[in-house]
């Protein structure tokens, strides 16, 4: 093989494996087994399993359900994927931007009660990007012009 | 001077507007308030790291295609300076998750594959150090940048693919036009310097390139060396 004919043999060939690569990541079954948290509803169905194991659970605080209890110590809050929801209780204070409705990923593992015990308390910011005050709207005012980018 | 750094220098100055206005006029963003200006410097990162990554995978494709050194150190300039970006992408990243996400790190999937993004082409980074004849550095690097580069549409789509802690793709509708312009404008501002720093780096790999051609290659293997015989050395002594 003349060195034009291996470089592009190598040429093929990679691009072939980075393909295979690719394909198996997008279409494999790795999507499934690769999970960062579980859903409330996958926390359900895993029933008994799920004691004592090391969790991550995720979804949406549910507005209203933020209690603290007493002292300021400690709070019980409610996770939903809106088809489930789980009682969760963390010890500690959570991050500035806790609020109700936020999204949010607690570490621990979930009690015989069926409540979870967080140790870490992670909150998600969503992809929405406002200025504070919408109904004003005057800091957009400037920016009609632009609006079309 | 060159049109290099007229293009950095451009890069910069477009890039210091867009961050100008997005500290100084745009509000702060209603939840995260002033920390949430990061935004600003951390979409530009991502983008032209990325961008940058993705111009070595076409240079890589072209070196094995046609085998010219200009590919070559195209390449080695965009892995460079995709690296860099994407390096400070996970250290912004990390100080921004702190006050946000209430952790310096998870091991999230947007995280994660950025992560593994890093580490990969810094190993081309080192396999292009180790190996010393030209022609094999060209093929062997281009081989692993085609490969290292599966991973960076997994890193664009990770946040679509699985459940991430990092939000998801934003667009027109989710970011408020007065952060948007500034946005558009670093993103501008960074791409030029971004493209500046590749050919700034592209011209050192040039360079480098012509004195191996001038001075080319010694053998892989030195012959052995030919000690004189000492049966002979009287004779030589004379």
């Amino acid at each position: 093989m003349s060195p034009e004919q291996k470089r592009r043999g190598a040429l093929l060939l990679s691009l072939m494996v980075g393909a295979a690569a690719l394909g198996f990541l997008m279409f494999g079954s790795l999507g499934d087994n690769l999970v960062y948290y579980w859903s409330p509803t996958e926390l359900i169905d895993a029933g008994t399993k799920a004691q004592g194991a090391s969790i991550r659970l995720g979804g949406m605080v549910v507005p209203g359900s933020v209690v603290w209890d007493e002292g300021g110590k400690s709070l019980t809050f409610q996770v939903t994927d809106n088809e489930n929801t789980v009682t969760v209780h963390n010890r500690g204070v959570p991050p500035e931007m806790f609020r109700e409705g936020i999204g949010t990923v607690v570490e621990g593992t979930i009690d015989r009660a069926g409540v979870f015990q967080a140790t870490r308390l992670l909150v998600s910011h969503n992809n929405e990007y406002r200025a504070p005050d919408q109904e004003d709207g005057h800091m957009d005012d400037p920016f009609k012009s632009v609006e079309g980018l | 001077m060159n049109k290099t750094l007229l293009l950095g220098a451009l890069g910069v100055l477009v890039m210091l507007v867009g961050h100008g206005i997005g500290l100084f006029y745009a509000p702060p963003e209603a939840y995260m308030g002033d920390t949430g200006r990061i935004l600003y410097v951390h979409v530009p990162t991502a983008w032209v790291g990325m961008l940058a990554l993705t111009a070595a995978f076409a240079m890589a494709v072209g070196a094995l295609w046609n085998g010219k050194a200009i590919w070559d150190s195209y390449m080695e300039a965009s892995i460079e300076v995709g690296v860099v970006f994407s390096a400070m992408l996970l250290a912004q990243g990390s100080i921004w998750a702190k006050p946000t996400w209430n952790t310096w790190w998870t091991w999230d999937p947007r995280l994660t594959t950025s992560a593994i993004m890093v580490v990969a082409f810094i190993g081309v980074l080192l396999l292009r150090g180790a190996v010393h004849s030209p022609s094999r550095r060209m093929a062997f690097s281009a081989v692993a940048t085609i490969i290292a580069f599966v991973d960076v549409p997994v890193v664009y789509f990770s946040v679509e693919w699985w459940e991430t802690t990092h939000q998801g793709f934003s667009g027109r509708d989710n970011v408020d036009a007065v952060m948007r312009f500034p946005l558009l404008v670093s993103l501008a501002g960074t791409t030029l310097l971004g493209l500046a720093f590749i050919k700034a780096r592209q011209r050192i790999a040039w360079a480098r390139h012509l004195e191996e051609e001038r001075a080319p290659d010694l053998p892989e293997t030195p012959a052995p060396l030919s000690l004189p015989d000492p049966s002979n050395q009287k004779e030589n002594l004379g």
